[in-house]
């Protein structure tokens, strides 16, 4: 019943989204501070996710003294756990916007891969980063391009990092602890939890490359396009 | 070998030992299993009450270390678990019988103790050519597991061979060869992980299955939680150098002699999960960590594929190149950087030579 309502929803807000004047600012509504929000605690937190878990993965400089006097790597890693948590109850406070909230929240979870619609504003956005054509199609929200890269390298990567990050976390926090039970299931899918750590690590260059996309992606369209305001 | 009838005890009693070894011994096996103080008097029962076991042993495609590790058991004493503990039938490496008279048991055993009869394997079956790459008996190897496996009360996977596949399974894995939950699916399989299992894990487990007849609780991928619950990472005596940020950085260094964390060197603590850090090995003299090597990760699945030993990072094999996640991450955000700094150039470039059709609907 509740997928049929949310799916119900999303088909209403698909239309809406159609129907929205592609011309006009958003602006700063009560309907967008929750997503600017949410989005630059995410950004931050990713920053500091992506720089304690490249230090855990290659280790630190050995540090002088007794191991009783340093708790260098403890300390790295109790920030990379601790912004976890930030980032995925961020997340899970994201999805339950983009089921409240309007028809443009819903567009990085959202991918109507099967409407024509979709796949001809793709074109054209192609053709527009491709010098090809002089007006962008869409100016609200994101671009279908943008909304591909979205979904497919940010949804995507983020739920897999989120997973995986609980599933390894429970290691350490032994078998019996919620996060194991929770995400345990990972290590039935990847038995060698080596493979999870390769897989968790690969997430973070896949979200590095969409960084770098992405700013650049907004600070052109900021300069370019009379479209949304970059923050 | 003794008949069903015959109890652990009655057996050590004839050896000549007395009652109060007897409960020595039992009060000892419980504390190595983390079973309660109480539950001794309940092996003492169970030992003193229950016909001893019959064990079968097949050894398929292996290199005998599993066999070699159970022999130098010193808590429960090998002698004990093979010669009063368990009635240990077929075991073509270290039984008297030899030729048919050694197959025979096998069958004998199938029929007489049906359904109660435990088979512990060591090695694994070769599955391509229908199984030609390891024959044992004048037949392939997979089809006495299969026969033996149907009659049998639990299955014991010994090592990673049984319970992962280990060398033999390794890329290319030419032979086919199979960890044993792929032949046999129908019957509750204990993996005992490890190239080779820790000798007390081994003899531990044949004391607690003799002991209450049944398999102890077993995790998420199949193996005894007693012996696999925790990493070699979360009871290494280096983890307070890992938590400080103390890391040896070449094998001769000042660090490697101070006894810092060999993670930067490969050590697979932190994702292998087995009792090396906890029961220690030959009697608890040692471990690989403690004599300064890090952890191979051998009681983990593929462990012969994720590259180097001595790399932190696990070697990911596509495309015929070998790479790890950050060369490849490096390489893939690199590629990117260039692309989006040409885009804006040329996008600068359009700008200047476009300005024209720009100038109008700039907002901000």
């Amino acid at each position: 019943m509740f997928v049929s309502d949310v799916l119900d929803r999303a088909r209403k807000l698909l239309a809406s989204v159609d129907a929205e004047p592609a011309e006009r600012s958003i602006g700063a509504g009560t309907a967008y501070a929750p997503v600017r929000l949410w989005h630059w605690v995410n950004a931050a937190a990713i920053l500091v996710l992506s720089l304690t878990g490249y230090v855990i993965g290659t280790g630190t400089p050995a540090m002088s003294g007794e191991a009783s006097g340093n708790f260098l790597f403890g300390y790295i890693r109790f920030a990379h756990f601790s912004t976890g948590y930030v980032l995925s109850i961020g997340f899970l406070l994201r999805i339950y916007w983009a089921l409240i909230g309007n028809a443009h929240a819903m567009q990085i979870f959202w991918l109507p891969l099967w409407r024509r619609r979709f796949w001809r504003e793709v074109y054209h956005e192609i053709r527009w980063y491709a010098f090809l054509t002089v007006e962008p199609e869409r100016r609200l929200g994101h671009n279908r391009l943008a909304q591909l890269a979205m979904f497919f390298m940010f949804t995507q990567t983020m739920t897999f990092l989120v997973v995986t990050g609980f599933a390894l976390y429970g290691q350490g926090a032994g078998t019996d602890s919620w996060q194991y039970k929770l995400f345990g299931w990972v290590f039935s899918i990847w038995p060698n939890s080596q493979d999870v750590h390769t897989g968790h690590h690969l997430g973070l260059w896949v979200i590095v490359t969409f960084a770098l996309v992405h700013i650049y992606a907004a600070i052109r369209e900021d300069s370019c396009s009379a479209g949304a305001p970059l923050l | 070998m003794g008949g069903p009838t015959e109890t652990f005890y009655s057996v050590i009693r004839r050896q000549g030992m007395t009652r109060r070894s007897f409960h020595k011994f039992c009060s000892l096996t419980a504390a190595s299993l983390g079973l309660d103080p109480l539950a001794a008097s309940s092996i003492a029962n169970a030992l003193e009450t229950k016909p001893r076991v019959p064990v079968i042993w097949l050894h398929g495609l292996e290199c005998t270390c599993c066999s070699e590790s159970f022999i130098r058991s010193a808590h429960p004493l090998i002698k004990d678990a093979l010669l009063s503990m368990i009635s240990l039938d077929y075991d073509d490496t270290i039984m008297a019988a030899a030729g048919h008279q050694a197959e025979a048991i096998l069958e004998e055993t199938r029929a007489k103790y049906k359904g109660r009869y435990v088979l512990a394997v060591e090695g694994n079956p070769p599955l391509n050519e229908g199984g030609m790459f390891c024959i044992d008996g004048g037949k392939p190897f997979v089809e006495k597991l299969r026969s033996m496996a149907e009659e049998a009360m639990a299955i014991i996977a010994w090592g990673t061979c049984a319970s992962w596949g280990c060398v033999q399974a390794a890329k290319p894995n030419p032979t086919g060869a199979a960890p044993i939950d792929k032949v046999i699916t129908n019957k509750p399989i204990i993996k005992v992980p490890g190239c080779p299992p820790i000798a007390e894990v081994m003899s531990g487990l044949v004391t607690f299955i003799t002991t209450f007849g049944k398999l102890p609780e077993l995790d998420r991928r199949g193996c005894p939680s007693m012996f696999y619950s925790e990493r070699i990472h979360d009871k290494c005596y280096r983890r307070s150098h890992f938590d400080a940020g103390q890391f040896v950085e070449e094998w001769d260094d000042k660090n490697a002699r101070k006894g810092y964390c060999l993670y930067k060197m490969g050590c697979k603590g932190p994702t292998t999960y087995n009792a090396c850090s906890a029961i220690r090995w030959n009697g608890g003299v040692s471990f690989p960590i403690q004599s300064g090597h890090g952890c191979f990760g051998c009681s983990e699945d593929g462990f012969w594929d994720k590259g180097s030993f001595y790399d932190r990072l696990a070697t990911i094999k596509q495309f015929g190149i070998e790479e790890n996640a950050d060369q490849i991450g490096m390489a893939a955000a690199g590629v990117v950087g260039l692309t989006v700094a040409a885009h804006a150039a040329v996008t600068a470039v359009k700008r200047l030579t476009h300005k024209s059709d720009r100038a109008a609907p700039k907002a901000n």
